[in-house]
């Protein structure tokens, strides 16, 4: 199963935390918020990637299983 | 039953002083719906015709309806249908004739939708100065005992993205008037959390044509894939500015002509509206009010706005006054939409008054590609599109404004940067 990051842009706040901890898929847009370059998530990267989801302040960073 | 053949079909028996037609009048001109009362099942005899019509929505997006109908009948629940009378476009006035003018066919419409989708609920959206004219017709219809369920009429709040859908849905049931992170689609989990399909006035007025006269007469005017007629919100250095109704697959110099012609040498026309696209004065006379013809040259007819730009006037200016616009119609929830599209009205702006840096044209360039998509709703991609037109129609403009040129038309600090020729 793949896993898919995406922003909630509405809950965002754009401190750029997630970039910080997953720049291998997320880079930040010249306002500081978050542009997801590669959505699909597997394997070594996906506990990085819970972890930038559990430490979002504002869940925003939402990581969502594609049927 | 008309034969079909000619326009006008929606705005057929209108008067010219702008009074609504009344329920007497509208049955003399469109006879009754066939079977206006919902049932509690969809109706796919119904949906089967009006998938055999081909219409696709007149909100924006030019969706095929059938699609919606089926999907919001498939589900469980007491679906809702909304009608979608908000026209938020500045340059687009369609819908609110139709409301105003000729309320029962956007009801008879509403009604067919309704029994297509089997829905429990109807509710019509309106700005404030429609709100007056439909309840009086609901009122009408209710003493003929028409329709089942009576329309709920509510006034929604006179903006920009008021009308994008999950916007209105927020606002019918909390009242707050902004969009929401989707899905769950209204579809799934709309008004009062059921089933809810959501159609554009004009498309609901379409659906009662349809119901009355049938798909294949629908058929007979308009492309294969793209049929039946467009209404058009002439506006702009036209003689005759108003409100058109054309088969699709018009191309807009015929509009003109109807319109009696430019009333100034045209340079550009705006299609769309704000969040349209512009095209050159060849291109535009050639293209067609169908959405393939418009795809063909990076355009969309989408609400089917049309607005001529005379050569007296700059594109440029024009185009930082929309983006000015439609940053402060943004919702202001989303980060890319809120900063992106005020840097993109700033550098418009100075690009206008001739005092941008150099790169501005990158800068914008890079801005558009950023914001793309990354809003709650598509009200930031509009923006951007209607920005690249701009820069590719208006291109030697550009290249003037940007080396601190600004053409004649653009006054440096003047007062046309917000005052538009257009509006
Ligand atoms: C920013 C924004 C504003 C919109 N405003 C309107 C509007 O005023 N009226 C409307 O019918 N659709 C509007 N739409 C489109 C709706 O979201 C929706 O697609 C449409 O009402 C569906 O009806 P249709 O399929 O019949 O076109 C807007 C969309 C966006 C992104
Ligand atoms: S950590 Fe959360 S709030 Fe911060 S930028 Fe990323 S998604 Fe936005
Ligand atoms: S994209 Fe803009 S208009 Fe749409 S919800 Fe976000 S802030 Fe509001």
């Amino acid at each position: 199963m793949t896993w898919r990051l995406r922003v909630d842009p509405i809950a965002c706040d754009g401190r750029g935390l997630c970039a910080e901890l997953l720049p291998e898929c997320i880079s930040l847009d010249d306002w500081g918020y978050p542009i997801i370059e590669s959505p699909e998530v597997s394997g070594r990267l996906m506990t990085h990637a819970r972890r930038a989801v559990a430490m979002c302040p504002t869940l925003a960073l939402l990581l969502e299983d594609t049927p | 039953m008309s034969s079909g053949d000619e326009v006008p079909r929606l705005l057929r028996g209108l008067t010219s002083d702008g009074r609504p037609l009344s329920l007497t009048e509208h049955l003399a001109l469109h006879g009754p719906v066939p079977a206006a009362r919902a049932r509690r099942d969809p109706d796919r005899n119904l949906v089967a015709e009006i998938e055999r019509s081909g219409l696709r929505g007149r909100g924006g997006a030019a969706f095929p309806v059938a699609l919606k109908l089926a999907a919001v009948g498939a589900r469980r629940g007491r679906r809702v249908v909304v009608v979608n009378g908000c026209e938020g476009e500045p340059v687009s006035s369609k819908d609110r004739v139709l409301l105003n003018q000729s309320p029962h066919l956007v009801l008879d419409g509403a009604t067919v939708a309704a029994r297509a989708v089997g829905a429990a609920q109807i509710v019509v959206a309106t700005k404030l100065d429609s709100a007056a004219v439909v309840e009086h017709a609901v009122a009408e219809r209710v003493r003929a005992r028409l329709d089942e369920p009576t329309p709920r009429v509510v006034v929604v709040p006179d903006r920009y993205v008021a009308g994008q859908e999950s916007a209105l849905v927020n606002f019918l049931n909390s009242g707050r008037s902004a969009p929401t992170l989707v899905p769950p689609r209204p579809f799934e989990r709309g008004v009062g959390g059921q089933p809810t399909l959501i159609q554009n006035a004009e498309t609901v007025a379409n659906l009662a044509l349809i119901a009355g006269n049938g798909a294949e007469w629908f058929r007979r005017l308009g492309p294969a894939a793209d049929p039946g007629t467009v209404l058009v919100t002439l506006t702009g250095a036209v003689e005759r500015a108003g409100l058109y109704e054309v088969a699709r697959g018009t191309s807009i110099s015929v509009l003109l002509q109807r319109a009696g012609g430019p009333s100034a040498p045209v340079q550009a026309f705006l299609v769309g509206g704000y969040a349209g696209s512009w095209l050159t004065a060849a291109a535009g006379r050639e293209a067609c009010l169908d959405e393939a013809s418009m795809a063909a040259r990076g355009a969309v007819v989408a609400v089917g706005a049309v607005t001529v730009l005379p050569d007296t006037a700059c594109g440029v200016a024009e185009t930082a006054r929309i983006l000015r616009y439609l940053a402060e119609e943004s919702a202001g929830q989303c980060g890319p939409c809120v900063h992106g599209l005020a840097s993109i009205a700033g550098s418009a702006d100075e690009l206008a008054r001739g005092i941008a840096e150099r790169d501005v044209v990158t800068r914008l360039e890079r801005w558009a590609g950023q914001i793309a998509g990354r809003g709650a709703c598509h009200h930031p991609d509009g923006a951007v599109r209607m920005l690249a037109s701009a820069l590719r129609c208006f291109s030697d403009d550009v290249a003037a404004h940007r080396s601190g040129r600004p053409c004649p038309a653009a006054p440096p600090a003047g007062s046309r940067h917000r005052r538009g020729v257009l509006r």
